[in-house]
């Protein structure tokens, strides 16, 4: 048997975070991951992250996964892969299978961030090859570099479907429709605007009804969820598919907490059967810690920062630091967290319908329910101004903890304020350079340039662009609006790709003047 | 079905390209890539045909959970193609009815 002062279970954000704050302590720290690679779901995120500065935010997930690899390793943490704990004991003891052996190890800490584990719905044919996980076909695009299929249904609006919906679209694939049982869509709207302006339809209040096919999936039908969650019958649509794709939620994966006889409480606003924390992530058993998703479901930028608290407790705990200074180190954590924790899209808000902003604008009936806000909408927000020459136009219409446009803006342009979850605002007399930074900045890709004085009848608007091929100069293709319905045909005048943008291409395009307003996307073709 | 170049992740870092035998025949994939991805890549979604109704399953949730992937691989049922790594001349059929216990037990 082997002793740690530390044994963190899972290698993800939460874990490795854990494991470098008390490696950091100089705790000696051994990490075990079922996984071949450590990261858990980070090196499959490749968008960027929301939040401020503290949060990482918009940094790609998978840079983040290579920064805390990097740490780890500073931090003189034992990373031991292929590695599945299969016993949690009362004694803070573990089993562990490692090719086909069990070991046996002992710490005076333990820290639990086994993550989450993707829920699943069934429904006629949901057993045929070509029904996936969401989780699935990251794995495959985005670590594998292989396409889960060429046109592809989503299940399922919260944050996991409508990334991974954009995802697809960025690795090649063709996304037929996105459809959520519930009436609203259910993640950030910024991230259904994203898939909606490249003409991704939404269907809410649906469900599958079958997948079909005999051998693999050749399409999908799709029916109105009615009041009593049943079907209304005339309502089937059909799609043809080759995948079906379900993002139906993420549960806690907490059997070893359970199982540590730690007390577990199912509570819906953390998803599911968790164990029972306190502020510093110490379960009921003294010395045994849960951080991550395993002990409510969050973005990975919330489990960061749980694994740093955690990890910090296990320091204190074995003398490492003192009580003053753990509540030193984690004061910034804790507000840091906390402010992840606000908007509408906190914990408390699961399932709670919002009807204004903060600011006390109405919320977007249309981005609810089709995942893009109506040009008669769209005028309502504090970003969204009608300025004369280049200047930022902020389509950002919910209350969401994010500010990296105000950070990156230095004429100070764009102003969110010290609430991170204010709707950003655009300064009516403070001039804009045009630098792009804002737009290639903002994780939800909600800002773009317009600039309608110089050219008498014409008005050019910079847009975020992240597919291949790269438009060019000249390039001939169309503007489409915030629906994906092609508005004009229109010409790339610039596009700039500097490292500051990380990836996200500034295509300038030109429209009449009087689409302005509503071009939001370039397409190089569109279906009649 | 591969993605030649990803606009944030740039061409695919892949092993180098080695031949398998899938069902008897050559095929080509990458070594060291999960022999699901090959699989897929080469169009190949069905992996095993259930042992009581002869259904056809493929991969599922692609990190080793579900057991839905499972082939036979060098000669051994029940292993997790989506995160066995490929390797030059590897065996890997499709597995028809035989379940997780080697087939005692209906599945």
């Amino acid at each position: 048997m082997k002793r740690y002062d530390l044994i963190v279970i899972g290698a993800g954000p939460a874990g490795l975070s854990a494991a470098i704050e008390a490696g950091q302590q100089g705790l000696k720290v051994i990490v075990f991951d079922e996984n071949a690679k450590p990261g858990g779901q980070l090196f499959k995120q490749i968008h960027k992250f929301f939040g401020s500065k503290e949060h990482k935010a918009k940094i790609r997930g998978f840079r983040i996964g290579e920064e805390l690899l990097k740490a780890a390793a500073e931090a003189g943490v034992e990373v031991v892969l292929n590695a599945v704990v299969i016993g949690l004991y009362l004694e803070k003891e573990i089993t562990v299978r490692m090719d086909e052996k069990v070991y046996h190890y002992k710490a005076d800490t333990i820290i639990i961030a086994t993550g989450a584990t993707e829920n699943m719905i069934a429904f006629e044919g949901w057993t045929l090859p070509g029904v996936i996980g969401a989780g699935a076909a990251q794995t495959m695009m985005n670590l594998h570099g292989v396409m889960p299929g060429q046109r592809i249904f989503m299940l399922g609006s919260g944050n996991v479907g409508l990334v991974v919906s954009y995802q697809l679209l960025q690795a090649g694939c063709e996304v037929a429709a996105i459809c959520d049982a519930a009436p609203r869509i259910g993640g950030y709207g910024v991230h259904a605007a994203k898939v909606a302006r490249y003409g991704v339809p939404f269907y809410t209040r649906h469900s599958i009804i079958k997948a079909e096919g005999t051998d693999r999936v050749t399409g999908v039908t799709i029916g109105e969820v009615g009041p009593n969650w049943k079907f209304v019958p005339g309502t089937e649509k059909h799609f043809d598919v080759d995948t079906i794709c379900l993002a139906v939620g993420l549960s806690p994966m907490s059997q070893l907490a359970q199982m540590a006889g730690c007390a577990m409480e199912d509570n819906p606003k953390k998803a599911g059967l968790v164990p029972t924390i306190d502020e510093y992530g110490e379960t009921s058993v003294p010395g045994i810690f849960a951080a991550g998703d395993v002990s409510g479901i969050e973005e990975a930028s919330a489990a960061m920062i749980e694994g740093r608290i955690a990890g910090a407790a296990a320091a204190y705990r074995l003398g490492y630091i003192t009580l003053e200074s753990l509540e030193e180190k984690t004061a910034a954590m804790k507000k840091a967290l906390s402010s992840l924790r606000r908007g509408m899209f906190a914990p408390e808000n699961r399932g709670k319908r919002i009807e204004k902003t903060e600011e006390g604008c109405d919320i977007s009936i249309n981005l609810l329910e089709k995942g893009y806000v109506a040009a008669d909408e769209i005028t309502r927000y504090p970003g969204v101004t009608a300025k004369k020459g280049i200047h930022p136009v902020v389509e950002c219409t919910q209350n969401i903890p994010c500010n990296p446009c105000q950070d990156v803006c230095p004429k100070q342009c764009i102003k969110i304020g010290e609430d991170i979850t204010a709707l950003p605002r655009v300064e009516e007399f403070v001039e804009c350079t045009g630098c792009g930074l804002c737009v290639a900045a903002c994780p939800g890709q909600a800002i773009f340039l317009v600039n309608s004085g110089e050219t008498p009848g014409s008005a050019y608007v910079t847009l975020p662009y992240e597919f291949l091929p790269i438009p060019k100069a000249g390039d001939k293709g169309y503007a489409c609006d915030r629906s994906g319905h092609a508005v004009c045909e229109t010409e790339v005048v610039t596009v700039k790709s500097i490292s500051a943008y990380d990836k996200t291409n500034l295509v300038t395009i030109k429209v009449p003047v009087e689409l302005a307003d509503a071009a939001r996307a370039y397409r190089r073709e569109v279906k009649a | 079905m591969r993605i030649e170049e990803h606009p944030i992740l740039g061409k695919p870092v892949k092993g180098r390209r080695i031949t398998f035998i899938y069902d008897g025949k050559p095929m080509e994939g990458f070594e060291g890539e999960p022999i699901a991805a090959a699989l897929r890549a080469a169009g190949v979604v069905t992996h095993r045909y259930t042992r009581k109704q002869h259904k056809p399953r493929g991969i599922f949730c692609a990190i080793g959970r579900c057991t839905d992937c499972v082939m036979i691989v060098n000669g051994v049922p029940n292993v997790r193609t989506c995160i066995t790594p490929l390797s030059e001349g590897m065996t890997v059929e499709t597995q028809n009815t035989v379940a997780a216990d080697d087939g005692r037990a209906d599945a």
